[in-house]
Protein backbone atom coordinates (compact mmCIF):
# COMPACT_ATOMS: atom_id res chain seq x y z
CA UNK A 1 0.00 0.00 0.00
CA UNK A 2 2.55 2.13 1.34
CA UNK A 3 4.64 1.46 -2.02
CA UNK A 4 1.51 3.47 -4.43
CA UNK A 5 1.93 6.63 -2.00
CA UNK A 6 5.45 7.25 -3.19
CA UNK A 7 3.85 7.75 -6.83
CA UNK A 8 2.13 11.01 -5.70
CA UNK A 9 4.64 13.34 -6.44
CA UNK A 10 4.98 11.59 -9.73
CA UNK A 11 1.37 12.34 -10.37
CA UNK A 12 1.11 15.63 -8.92
CA UNK A 13 3.89 16.59 -11.29
CA UNK A 14 2.46 15.24 -14.06
CA UNK A 15 -0.92 17.35 -13.14
CA UNK A 16 1.29 20.32 -12.81
CA UNK A 17 3.27 19.52 -16.31
CA UNK A 18 -0.34 19.26 -18.03
CA UNK A 19 -1.86 22.76 -16.79
CA UNK A 20 1.47 24.42 -17.03
CA UNK A 21 1.57 22.93 -21.06
CA UNK A 22 -1.65 24.20 -21.52
CA UNK A 23 -0.59 27.34 -20.15
CA UNK A 24 1.99 27.84 -22.81
CA UNK A 25 -0.31 28.26 -25.50
CA UNK A 26 -3.18 30.73 -23.79
CA UNK A 27 -2.63 34.16 -24.37
CA UNK A 28 -2.31 36.19 -21.27
CA UNK A 29 -2.79 39.73 -23.32
CA UNK A 30 -6.19 38.73 -24.45
CA UNK A 31 -9.08 39.27 -22.50
CA UNK A 32 -12.58 38.58 -22.89
CA UNK A 33 -14.92 41.13 -23.32
CA UNK A 34 -16.47 42.38 -19.90
CA UNK A 35 -19.16 43.37 -21.85
CA UNK A 36 -20.07 39.83 -23.42
CA UNK A 37 -23.73 39.40 -23.90
CA UNK A 38 -24.61 42.62 -23.34
CA UNK A 39 -25.80 45.79 -25.23
CA UNK A 40 -23.26 47.79 -27.50
CA UNK A 41 -22.96 51.03 -25.36
CA UNK A 42 -24.89 53.78 -26.31
CA UNK A 43 -22.97 56.91 -28.08
CA UNK A 44 -23.30 59.99 -29.92
CA UNK A 45 -19.97 60.82 -32.55
CA UNK A 46 -19.73 61.90 -35.72
CA UNK A 47 -18.95 59.97 -39.00
CA UNK A 48 -15.25 59.89 -39.96
CA UNK A 49 -16.46 60.91 -43.88
CA UNK A 50 -19.47 63.13 -42.84
CA UNK A 51 -18.51 65.53 -40.15
CA UNK A 52 -21.74 67.03 -39.75
CA UNK A 53 -23.48 64.02 -39.70
CA UNK A 54 -24.19 62.22 -36.35
CA UNK A 55 -24.06 58.42 -35.74
CA UNK A 56 -25.42 56.45 -32.57
CA UNK A 57 -25.61 52.95 -32.50
CA UNK A 58 -29.88 52.85 -33.97
CA UNK A 59 -27.37 53.26 -37.18
CA UNK A 60 -26.31 49.91 -37.24
CA UNK A 61 -28.74 47.81 -35.04
CA UNK A 62 -31.20 45.67 -36.69
CA UNK A 63 -28.24 42.88 -38.35
CA UNK A 64 -25.25 41.47 -37.43
CA UNK A 65 -22.13 43.61 -37.73
CA UNK A 66 -18.67 43.38 -36.86
CA UNK A 67 -17.52 46.69 -35.35
CA UNK A 68 -13.67 46.64 -36.14
CA UNK A 69 -11.10 49.13 -34.15
CA UNK A 70 -8.61 50.55 -36.18
CA UNK A 71 -6.31 53.66 -36.36
CA UNK A 72 -3.40 55.10 -38.52
CA UNK A 73 -0.85 54.63 -35.69
CA UNK A 74 -1.59 51.16 -35.34
CA UNK A 75 0.69 49.08 -37.87
CA UNK A 76 -1.14 45.93 -36.69
CA UNK A 77 -4.11 47.73 -38.81
CA UNK A 78 -2.46 48.04 -41.79
CA UNK A 79 -1.52 44.41 -41.81
CA UNK A 80 -5.20 43.55 -40.95
CA UNK A 81 -6.79 45.83 -43.82
CA UNK A 82 -6.02 43.40 -46.50
CA UNK A 83 -8.08 40.68 -44.61
CA UNK A 84 -10.96 43.17 -43.93
CA UNK A 85 -11.11 43.90 -47.90
CA UNK A 86 -11.37 40.72 -48.64
CA UNK A 87 -14.30 40.19 -46.02
CA UNK A 88 -16.46 43.26 -47.12
CA UNK A 89 -15.62 41.83 -51.07
CA UNK A 90 -17.54 38.13 -49.70
CA UNK A 91 -20.86 40.43 -48.94
CA UNK A 92 -21.38 38.13 -45.91
CA UNK A 93 -21.61 40.89 -42.95
CA UNK A 94 -21.62 44.57 -42.77
CA UNK A 95 -18.02 46.20 -41.30
CA UNK A 96 -18.38 49.18 -39.00
CA UNK A 97 -15.08 51.09 -38.60
CA UNK A 98 -14.21 52.69 -35.41
CA UNK A 99 -11.21 55.12 -35.62
CA UNK A 100 -9.68 55.17 -32.52
CA UNK A 101 -7.98 58.05 -30.94
CA UNK A 102 -6.93 58.80 -34.35
CA UNK A 103 -6.55 62.42 -36.79
CA UNK A 104 -9.69 62.60 -38.75
CA UNK A 105 -7.89 64.04 -41.98
CA UNK A 106 -5.10 61.00 -41.32
CA UNK A 107 -7.83 58.38 -41.26
CA UNK A 108 -9.61 59.53 -44.17
CA UNK A 109 -6.39 59.90 -46.15
CA UNK A 110 -5.70 56.35 -45.04
CA UNK A 111 -8.79 54.87 -46.36
CA UNK A 112 -8.15 56.95 -50.25
CA UNK A 113 -5.22 54.84 -50.26
CA UNK A 114 -5.70 51.77 -49.00
CA UNK A 115 -9.50 50.85 -49.82
CA UNK A 116 -12.59 51.39 -47.53
CA UNK A 117 -14.06 48.37 -46.00
CA UNK A 118 -16.51 49.49 -43.84
CA UNK A 119 -20.17 50.52 -44.28
CA UNK A 120 -19.18 53.80 -42.74
CA UNK A 121 -16.40 54.39 -39.77
CA UNK A 122 -17.52 56.16 -36.48
CA UNK A 123 -15.07 58.88 -35.53
CA UNK A 124 -14.19 58.47 -31.64
CA UNK A 125 -11.39 60.77 -31.56
CA UNK A 126 -11.08 61.13 -27.86
CA UNK A 127 -11.46 56.94 -27.36
CA UNK A 128 -14.90 57.88 -25.54
CA UNK A 129 -16.58 55.12 -27.39
CA UNK A 130 -13.61 52.59 -26.96
CA UNK A 131 -13.39 53.40 -22.88
CA UNK A 132 -17.48 52.18 -22.49
CA UNK A 133 -16.30 49.01 -24.88
CA UNK A 134 -13.71 48.37 -22.38
CA UNK A 135 -11.33 48.71 -26.10
CA UNK A 136 -7.61 48.65 -24.73
CA UNK A 137 -5.40 48.79 -27.94
CA UNK A 138 -5.85 48.43 -31.83
CA UNK A 139 -7.06 46.63 -33.34
CA UNK A 140 -9.91 44.79 -32.01
CA UNK A 141 -13.22 43.43 -33.86
CA UNK A 142 -16.32 42.65 -32.07
CA UNK A 143 -19.33 40.98 -33.37
CA UNK A 144 -22.45 42.36 -32.51
CA UNK A 145 -25.44 41.00 -33.57
CA UNK A 146 -29.03 41.81 -34.62
CA UNK A 147 -30.11 43.47 -31.50
CA UNK A 148 -26.82 45.25 -30.75
CA UNK A 149 -26.22 42.51 -28.08
CA UNK A 150 -21.85 42.21 -28.32
CA UNK A 151 -21.30 38.12 -28.81
CA UNK A 152 -17.24 38.30 -29.23
CA UNK A 153 -14.60 40.44 -28.76
CA UNK A 154 -11.76 39.23 -30.75
CA UNK A 155 -7.99 41.05 -30.22
CA UNK A 156 -5.62 42.07 -32.83
CA UNK A 157 -5.30 41.11 -35.78
CA UNK A 158 -8.35 38.88 -38.57
CA UNK A 159 -6.75 36.79 -40.08
CA UNK A 160 -8.44 34.40 -42.37
CA UNK A 161 -8.94 31.48 -40.07
CA UNK A 162 -10.46 33.89 -37.86
CA UNK A 163 -12.97 35.04 -40.32
CA UNK A 164 -13.64 31.25 -41.11
CA UNK A 165 -14.13 31.45 -37.03
CA UNK A 166 -16.31 34.65 -37.34
CA UNK A 167 -18.45 33.07 -40.43
CA UNK A 168 -18.82 29.61 -38.20
CA UNK A 169 -20.51 32.29 -35.15
CA UNK A 170 -22.20 33.56 -37.63
CA UNK A 171 -24.63 31.11 -37.90
CA UNK A 172 -24.90 29.71 -34.93
CA UNK B 1 33.64 62.65 7.47
CA UNK B 2 34.19 60.67 4.57
CA UNK B 3 32.94 57.69 5.24
CA UNK B 4 29.49 59.40 5.25
CA UNK B 5 29.26 59.51 1.85
CA UNK B 6 28.08 56.34 1.05
CA UNK B 7 25.16 56.97 3.22
CA UNK B 8 24.57 60.43 1.72
CA UNK B 9 24.64 58.29 -1.81
CA UNK B 10 21.84 55.31 0.08
CA UNK B 11 19.83 58.46 1.32
CA UNK B 12 19.86 60.01 -2.08
CA UNK B 13 19.38 56.77 -4.28
CA UNK B 14 16.28 55.83 -2.05
CA UNK B 15 14.99 59.48 -2.19
CA UNK B 16 15.06 59.59 -5.75
CA UNK B 17 14.53 56.04 -6.58
CA UNK B 18 11.02 56.16 -5.96
CA UNK B 19 10.36 59.41 -8.29
CA UNK B 20 11.57 57.05 -11.33
CA UNK B 21 8.45 55.39 -11.02
CA UNK B 22 5.83 57.97 -11.37
CA UNK B 23 4.03 58.31 -14.30
CA UNK B 24 4.72 61.36 -16.77
CA UNK B 25 0.98 63.25 -16.38
CA UNK B 26 0.12 64.42 -12.94
CA UNK B 27 -3.53 65.31 -11.50
CA UNK B 28 -4.29 68.21 -8.81
CA UNK B 29 -7.54 68.42 -6.89
CA UNK B 30 -8.97 71.08 -5.00
CA UNK B 31 -9.62 68.74 -1.81
CA UNK B 32 -6.50 66.48 -0.48
CA UNK B 33 -8.54 63.74 0.23
CA UNK B 34 -9.71 63.48 -3.86
CA UNK B 35 -5.90 63.06 -4.01
CA UNK B 36 -5.32 60.54 -1.61
CA UNK B 37 -8.26 58.80 -3.40
CA UNK B 38 -7.21 59.23 -6.72
CA UNK B 39 -3.53 57.78 -5.29
CA UNK B 40 -5.45 54.90 -3.80
CA UNK B 41 -7.91 53.78 -6.79
CA UNK B 42 -4.71 54.26 -9.54
CA UNK B 43 -2.49 52.20 -7.10
CA UNK B 44 -5.12 49.00 -6.96
CA UNK B 45 -6.50 49.13 -10.73
CA UNK B 46 -4.40 47.14 -13.18
CA UNK B 47 -3.51 48.39 -16.85
CA UNK B 48 -5.70 46.39 -19.51
CA UNK B 49 -3.01 46.35 -21.25
CA UNK B 50 -0.06 46.19 -19.74
CA UNK B 51 1.00 42.64 -17.73
CA UNK B 52 0.57 43.81 -13.99
CA UNK B 53 1.18 47.23 -13.82
CA UNK B 54 -1.16 49.34 -12.22
CA UNK B 55 -2.55 52.63 -13.63
CA UNK B 56 -0.67 54.66 -11.37
CA UNK B 57 2.55 53.42 -12.98
CA UNK B 58 1.93 52.60 -16.36
CA UNK B 59 2.51 54.83 -19.38
CA UNK B 60 0.20 52.93 -22.14
CA UNK B 61 -2.43 54.96 -23.39
CA UNK B 62 -5.25 53.24 -22.08
CA UNK B 63 -3.71 53.59 -18.46
CA UNK B 64 -3.23 57.38 -19.37
CA UNK B 65 -6.57 57.67 -20.51
CA UNK B 66 -8.40 56.06 -17.39
CA UNK B 67 -6.51 58.43 -14.93
CA UNK B 68 -8.06 61.11 -16.88
CA UNK B 69 -11.34 59.36 -16.49
CA UNK B 70 -11.04 58.80 -12.51
CA UNK B 71 -9.82 62.00 -11.81
CA UNK B 72 -13.08 63.44 -13.70
CA UNK B 73 -15.32 60.73 -11.95
CA UNK B 74 -13.48 62.20 -8.89
CA UNK B 75 -14.06 65.84 -9.65
CA UNK B 76 -17.90 64.82 -10.35
CA UNK B 77 -17.89 63.56 -6.45
CA UNK B 78 -18.51 59.87 -7.71
CA UNK B 79 -17.76 57.28 -5.18
CA UNK B 80 -14.84 55.04 -4.94
CA UNK B 81 -16.90 52.11 -5.36
CA UNK B 82 -19.05 53.91 -8.25
CA UNK B 83 -15.36 54.44 -9.76
CA UNK B 84 -14.41 50.86 -9.64
CA UNK B 85 -17.65 49.65 -10.56
CA UNK B 86 -16.92 51.53 -13.86
CA UNK B 87 -14.17 50.16 -14.72
CA UNK B 88 -14.89 46.14 -13.62
CA UNK B 89 -18.39 46.58 -16.53
CA UNK B 90 -16.22 47.92 -19.16
CA UNK B 91 -12.75 45.56 -18.26
CA UNK B 92 -13.97 42.72 -15.89
CA UNK B 93 -12.57 41.42 -13.04
CA UNK B 94 -8.77 41.39 -14.42
CA UNK B 95 -9.09 44.89 -13.87
CA UNK B 96 -8.45 44.51 -9.99
CA UNK B 97 -5.20 43.76 -8.44
CA UNK B 98 -7.20 42.54 -5.37
CA UNK B 99 -9.14 39.45 -7.03
CA UNK B 100 -12.46 39.94 -5.11
CA UNK B 101 -14.23 36.76 -2.69
CA UNK B 102 -16.59 34.62 -5.28
CA UNK B 103 -16.69 31.17 -6.57
CA UNK B 104 -14.35 31.65 -8.73
CA UNK B 105 -11.53 33.00 -6.59
CA UNK B 106 -12.40 30.69 -3.85
CA UNK B 107 -9.77 28.35 -4.99
CA UNK B 108 -7.15 31.19 -5.11
CA UNK B 109 -7.69 32.47 -1.71
CA UNK B 110 -7.42 29.68 0.42
CA UNK B 111 -5.43 27.61 -1.86
CA UNK B 112 -2.27 28.83 0.42
CA UNK B 113 -3.58 28.19 3.32
CA UNK B 114 -4.64 24.75 2.63
CA UNK B 115 -1.51 24.17 0.94
CA UNK B 116 0.39 25.09 4.38
CA UNK B 117 -1.95 22.50 6.55
CA UNK B 118 -1.49 19.84 4.00
CA UNK B 119 1.86 20.43 4.55
CA UNK B 120 2.74 20.07 8.14
CA UNK B 121 0.11 17.28 8.38
CA UNK B 122 2.44 15.60 5.83
CA UNK B 123 5.18 16.74 8.78
CA UNK B 124 3.06 15.55 11.58
CA UNK B 125 2.40 12.01 9.48
CA UNK B 126 6.18 10.98 8.80
CA UNK B 127 7.60 12.10 12.54
CA UNK B 128 4.54 9.80 14.01
CA UNK B 129 5.30 7.09 11.12
CA UNK B 130 8.87 7.34 11.63
CA UNK B 131 8.67 6.96 15.64
CA UNK B 132 7.04 3.52 15.32
CA UNK B 133 9.14 1.55 12.60
CA UNK B 134 12.48 3.24 14.50
CA UNK B 135 14.88 1.02 14.42
CA UNK B 136 16.77 -0.09 17.71
CA UNK B 137 20.31 0.49 18.04
CA UNK B 138 21.35 -2.80 18.16
CA UNK B 139 20.00 -5.94 16.78
CA UNK B 140 21.71 -8.28 19.13
CA UNK B 141 21.30 -9.04 23.22
CA UNK B 142 23.38 -7.10 25.14
CA UNK B 143 26.30 -8.75 27.04
CA UNK B 144 26.01 -11.09 30.31
CA UNK B 145 28.26 -10.24 33.13
CA UNK B 146 30.55 -12.84 31.98
CA UNK B 147 31.06 -11.27 28.87
CA UNK B 148 31.09 -7.64 30.26
CA UNK B 149 34.07 -8.79 32.75
CA UNK B 150 35.88 -9.75 29.05
CA UNK B 151 34.93 -6.81 27.16
CA UNK B 152 36.68 -4.88 30.50
CA UNK B 153 39.93 -6.92 30.65
CA UNK B 154 40.17 -6.04 26.76
CA UNK B 155 39.66 -2.12 27.33
CA UNK B 156 42.12 -2.46 30.16
CA UNK B 157 44.74 -3.86 28.06
CA UNK B 158 44.21 -1.44 25.22
CA UNK B 159 44.07 1.61 27.19
CA UNK B 160 48.44 1.18 27.66
CA UNK B 161 49.38 0.19 24.06
CA UNK B 162 50.60 3.22 22.21
CA UNK B 163 49.16 4.56 19.30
Amino acid sequence: MSRWLLFIPLILFIVLGVFLYRGLSIDPTELPSALLNKPFPEFKLSDLKQPDKLLTKADFVGKPVLVNVWATWCPSCREEHQQLLQMAHEHKIALIGLNYKDERSLAQQWLLQLGDPYQFVIYDDKGMLGLDLGVYGAPETYLIDAKGIIRYRHVGVITAQDWQKLQGMLHG
Amino acid sequence: MAKLVPFVFAGLFALFSSLAFAAIDTYQFKEPDKQARFQKLTNELRCPKCQNQNLADSNAEIASDLRAKIHTMLEENKSDDAIIAYMLERYGEFVLYQPRLSKQTLLLWTAPAVLLLLGLLVIVLIVRFRKKTALPLTTEAPLNPEQQQKLAAFLNNAQGTPR
